[in-house]
C-alpha cells in the first residue's frame, strides 16, 4: 500500500458532506431522515464535537437550524427533496434574513425514484427562494463544496443549498479528508431589521436580499466551481452533478461547462463556452431546469439527434445512444424470470392489519413508509399514497366526498413516525372540523423504512441523549378523540375486533397499534411447519408472508424455515389448524 | 478512463453484498486505482432484488452500469442472475452462486421460477458455484459472499495477497480466518472449474 493511498478514505456522498460540514466547523445537524438523505446526519452525529438531533419533520429541523444559525453557530440540515417542500416555508424567508453563523441545506434528490413517490428538482427551489445552489459531482467535491459552503454562507449572508441525487449520496469514493477548522461563533445581536420579517422589515430586506443575490452572481462567474473541460470545439455540454461523470463517458470528446453552482448561473460563462462550441446541449436528468435557464438568457440550445428520456436516471450508454452512438450488444433475460417486487418481512407487525382492511374490502388512505408495501397482492390494501401525513387528511377528504352515499369504511393507515411528522396536525382538522372514519396509527416504535431511526414517538434520540416516549393514546384524546383503543397487531382476534367496533361507529376513531419492528430484534421463535393434512384453502398466501410458499401443482401451503421468524400470523389465520410450531429451542 | 471495469453484484439483500464490494474497492485503492461502488437504499431493500456498482480503474467516471458493459457479474442467487443477463457485456464472466430463492409472486402461486436455471446460466457460460456448501466448509452458511468473491478474484489483476490481506483488514477478528478459508475455497473452484466452462 503506498502512503498516498492511505490519506484516501472509501466514504459516500452523504458522509462526504458530513465530513465536510464537521471539517468546516460545523456544531449543530438538524434533520428529519429519507432516502438518499439519511446517513448524512447520521454520519454527522457520530463526530465527537457536534450536537445533532433528528426533528419531526423538516420544517422544524430548518427553523431549529436557522435560530442555531442566528445564534451564532455553523449549522448543517439535510433532507429528500420531497422534505424540502415540507421546510420550504422557512427556507424561502430565511433567504430574506440570511444567517449568523453558516447555514447548509442538503436536498438529496432522487431521479429515478429509487425509494420516493416523486421525481423532483431541487433546484426549482433553490431559484424560486433565491438560495444559491451548490451540486457536488462526487463525494471529493460533496466534501469540498460543502466544507466551502459555510463560509459563503457568511459571506454572502445568505443559507446555501445542496443538491444531491442518489447516485452522489449513495456512491462510495476515495477521498482525502482534511482537518477541522473551529470555526468562529458569530455573537448574537438584537437585530429586528433582519430578524423580524414582518412587512416593514421584510420589504427593505427584500431590497438587500437582491443587492446580495447580486453579488452571488458577480462571484459564481468567477468561483473555482463552474470548470471548463476544453476538448472538442464542435460539441459543447452544460452539465452538473452525477450527471457530468455519465456526459464524460458517454461523450469523452465533448467540451463540457461542469457546473458546480447551479443557482445562479454563471451568464458571463455560459454566453462564453456558448461562444467557443459549434453545438451547444444541455444534459440533465429527469427535469428542465438548467435548459429553460439557459434558453432564457437567449443562448441558442440544440436538442440531443435521437433524444434523451425526460424521466428517470441518465448514463454513458443512454447518452452515448442519444447523439448516434450505436447501443451495446445485450442478451435479453429469459422469458419468464418472476418479479421480485419489495415485501412486508416475515413477522412484520403491520400484516394483520392490512390482511383484515382488504378482507373489510375498506377504502384504505395510506402513507409514506415501509406500510405503503401493504398496497401491493396479495394484500392489497391500499387506495391512495401521496405525501407525509396526507393518509389521515384524505381520508377526512374521502368521508366528505361520500358523505351523500352509502360507503365502504374509510381507514387512513399511518406510521409513528409519520404521525409525528405531519400526522397530527391532519388529525387535529378531522377532529376539529367533526370528520369521520377511522385513523390506524401502525407505532412499530421505530423509522423502519429508512434504516431505524429514532423519533419523537419512540423517544430515542440520533445522539441517544435521554430523552421520553409519546404517549400516542393520550395525544389522540388531548385532541378530542374519545374513540381510541390501543391494540396488538400481532393479535388477529384483537386486530379484527378493533377495526369491526371502530369502522361501525359514525365518530372518528383511532386505533394504536404497538408492535416493535421484528429486525428491531435478532431474537427468532422457533419455525412453524404445515401439517400434511393442509386443505390447499390458499388463506395463508393471502398474507403476502415471504416464509410461506404455495406448491403451484397440490396448492398446498409450505413453510421456510430458514425465513419463518415464528410469529404465528399465519396459524392465527388458517382456518383449519395446519400451522404447528416446532418445540424448544430455535435451531438454525 | 478507457480501462474501467465494471463489476455487478446482485442478489436479494441481506446477503452480504456490501462487504463484498468493500473489500473488492479497497485492493483496487491499494494497487492505486480509482475506484466508484454505487448501491440503491431504501424501499428497495425490503425483501427486493438489489444490485451494487463496483466500478474500477485509472479514473472511473460514471458509477452506473450500463446494459451489455458488465465485466463480471456475480449473483448470489439464480433468478437474480437471468434477470441482470443483460447488463453482462459480451465475452464478460458470470459467478452465480447455486442458490435459488422464490420471490412473493411465486410464493403466491402467480408466477412461476425458471426451469433448470443451472442449466440455463451454465450454457450462457456461467460459474455456478456451490457457494452455500464451500461456505459451510469454511465454517459459516454467511461466508457465500468471500466465497464468491474469491472466484471473482480469478478475474481481477489484484495479487492474491492482497486480497487475503485485504479481508484480514475488513472483517472482525473472530471471523478472519472463516472468511480467508471461504476466499481459498471460492478462488480454488474457479481455478479448476474455469477451463471446462471457458473454452
Amino acid at each position: 500500500m503506498t502512503e498516498n493511498s492511505e490519506k484516501r478514505e472509501l466514504i459516500s456522498g452523504n458522509e462526504a458532506i458530513a465530513r465536510g460540514a464537521w471539517e468546516a466547523g460545523a456544531t449543530i445537524g438538524v434533520a428529519y431522515p429519507g432516502t438518499p438523505s439519511t446517513e448524512t446526519m447520521e454520519s454527522f452525529a457520530k463526530y465527537p464535537e457536534v450536537y445533532a438531533e433528528w426533528c419531526p419533520n423538516e420544517k422544524v429541523a430548518v427553523e431549529v437550524g436557522l435560530g442555531a444559525s442566528a445564534a451564532g453557530r455553523r449549522v448543517l440540515s439535510t433532507m429528500k427533496h420531497v422534505g424540502v417542500n415540507v421546510a420550504a416555508d422557512p427556507l424561502y424567508t430565511a433567504a430574506y434574513t440570511g444567517v449568523g453563523g453558516g447555514m447548509v441545506i442538503l436536498a438529496a434528490d432522487d431521479p429515478g425514484m429509487h425509494s420516493s413517490q416523486n421525481e423532483q428538482d431541487s433546484r426549482f427551489h433553490a431559484m424560486a427562494s433565491h438560495i444559491p445552489m451548490m451540486e457536488p459531482a462526487d463525494s471529493a467535491e460533496a466534501l469540498s463544496f460543502t466544507r466551502d459552503a459555510f463560509e459563503l454562507s457568511e459571506r454572502f449572508d445568505l443559507p446555501i443549498m445542496l443538491r444531491s441525487t442518489v447516485r452522489v449520496s449513495h456512491t462510495k469514493c476515495p477521498v482525502t479528508l482534511g482537518e477541522r477548522t473551529e470555526a468562529v461563533v458569530v455573537p448574537y445581536e438584537k437585530n429586528p431589521a433582519k430578524w423580524v420579517m414582518m412587512p416593514a422589515f421584510a420589504k427593505p430586506r427584500r431590497i438587500d436580499l437582491d443587492e446580495r443575490i447580486a453579488r452571488v452572481r458577480a462571484f459564481v462567474d468567477e468561483c473555482p466551481y463552474n470548470v471548463v473541460e476544453r476538448r472538442s470545439s464542435e460539441v459543447g455540454v452544460i452539465c452538473a452533478g452525477a450527471t457530468y461523470q455519465h456526459v464524460r463517458e458517454g461523450l469523452p470528446e465533448a467540451s463540457v461547462l461542469k457546473l458546480g453552482i447551479t443557482w445562479p448561473l454563471p451568464v458571463g460563462l455560459i454566453r462564453r463556452f456558448a461562444d467557443s462550441v459549434d453545438k451547444l446541449y444541455v444534459i440533465e436528468e429527469a427535469s428542465d431546469y438548467l435548459s429553460t435557464q439557459v434558453r432564457a438568457l437567449g443562448v441558442a440550445l440544440e436538442s440531443a439527434p435521437a433524444g434523451l428520456p425526460a424521466y428517470g436516471e441518465l448514463s454513458p450508454s443512454l447518452i452515448a445512444q442519444a447523439f448516434g452512438g450505436a447501443a451495446p450488444e445485450v442478451r435479453e433475460a429469459p422469458a419468464g424470470v418472476p418479479g421480485r417486487p419489495p415485501a412486508l418481512c416475515p413477522g412484520c407487525p403491520h400484516r394483520l392489519v392490512f390482511r383484515e382492511l382488504s378482507r373489510m374490502r375498506a377504502i384504505v388512505t395510506g402513507d409514506i413508509g415501509c406500510y405503503t408495501l401493504g398496497a401491493l397482492p396479495p394484500l392489497s390494501a391500499m387506495d391512495t399514497c401521496v405525501d407525509m401525513g396526507a393518509s389521515i387528511s384524505m381520508a377526512h377528504g374521502f368521508e366528505l366526498g361520500l358523505a351523500e352515499e352509502k360507503h365502504r369504511p374509510v381507514v387512513a393507515v399511518i406510521g409513528d413516525s409519520t404521525f409525528a411528522h405531519s400526522g397530527i396536525t391532519s388529525l387535529l382538522n378531522t377532529m376539529y372540523n367533526c370528520g369521520s372514519g377511522t385513523v390506524c396509527i401502525l407505532d412499530n416504535r421505530t423509522t423502519a423504512m429508512t434504516g431505524h431511526q429514532g423519533n419523537p414517538v419512540n423517544g430515542i434520540t440520533l445522539q441517544k441523549r435521554p430523552s421520553r416516549e409519546l404517549d400516542l393514546p393520550t395525544l389522540v384524546r388531548a385532541l378530542g378523540v374519545e374513540d381510541v383503543r390501543t391494540v396488538d397487531p400481532m393479535d388477529l382476534a384483537a386486530t379484527r375486533e378493533a377495526l369491526t367496533q371502530a369502522t361501525k361507529s359514525d365518530a372518528l376513531s383511532v386505533i394504536v397499534f404497538v408492535s416493535p419492528c421484528v429486525l428491531l430484534s435478532k431474537e427468532r421463535k422457533p419455525a412453524y411447519s404445515v401439517k400434511p393434512d393442509c386443505r390447499a384453502c390458499g388463506v395463508c398466501s393471502l398474507l403476502g408472508c415471504p416464509a410461506i410458499g404455495r406448491d403451484p401443482e397440490t396448492g398446498k401451503a409450505s413453510v421456510d424455515p430458514s425465513l419463518c421468524v415464528g410469529c404465528g400470523q399465519c396459524a392465527q389465520s388458517c382456518p383449519f389448524g395446519c400451522f404447528v410450531q416446532e418445540k424448544g429451542e430455535r435451531h438454525e | 478512463m478507457n480501462n474501467t471495469k465494471t463489476v455487478m453484484l446482485c442478489g436479494v439483500g441481506g446477503q452480504g453484498a456490501l462487504l463484498a464490494a468493500d473489500i473488492l474497492a479497497r485492493c483496487a485503492m491499494a494497487c492505486g486505482q480509482d475506484v466508484k461502488l454505487s448501491e440503491i437504499h431504501g424501499m428497495a431493500q425490503r425483501g427486493g432484488a438489489v444490485t451494487t456498482i463496483i466500478r474500477l480503474g485509472d479514473q472511473v467516471a460514471s458509477m452506473v452500469a450500463d446494459r451489455g458493459c458488465v465485466d463480471c457479474l456475480v449473483s448470489f442467487e439464480t433468478t437474480e442472475a437471468l434477470r441482470n443477463l443483460p447488463y453482462l457485456a459480451l465475452g464478460g464472466s458470470m459467478f452465480v452462486s447455486d442458490e435459488s430463492i422464490e420471490p412473493l409472486p411465486v410464493l403466491a402461486g402467480k408466477e412461476r421460477m425458471p426451469r433448470a436455471p443451472r442449466k440455463t446460466l451454465q450454457e450462457l457460460g456461467a460459474f455456478v458455484i456451490p457457494a452455500g456448501i464451500l461456505a459451510k466448509q469454511a465454517g459459516s452458511s454467511k461466508a457465500v459472499n468471500v466465497v464468491l468473491l474469491g472466484a471473482l478474484s480469478t478475474r481481477l489483476p489484484y495479487p492474491e495477497d492482497l486480497w487475503r490481506a485485504t479481508i484480514e483488514r475488513r472483517v472482525p477478528e473472530k471471523f478472519k480466518d472463516i472468511n480467508l478459508s471461504a476466499f481459498n475455497l471460492g478462488r480454488t473452484w474457479a481455478l479448476e472449474h474455469a477451463p471446462k466452462t471457458e473454452e
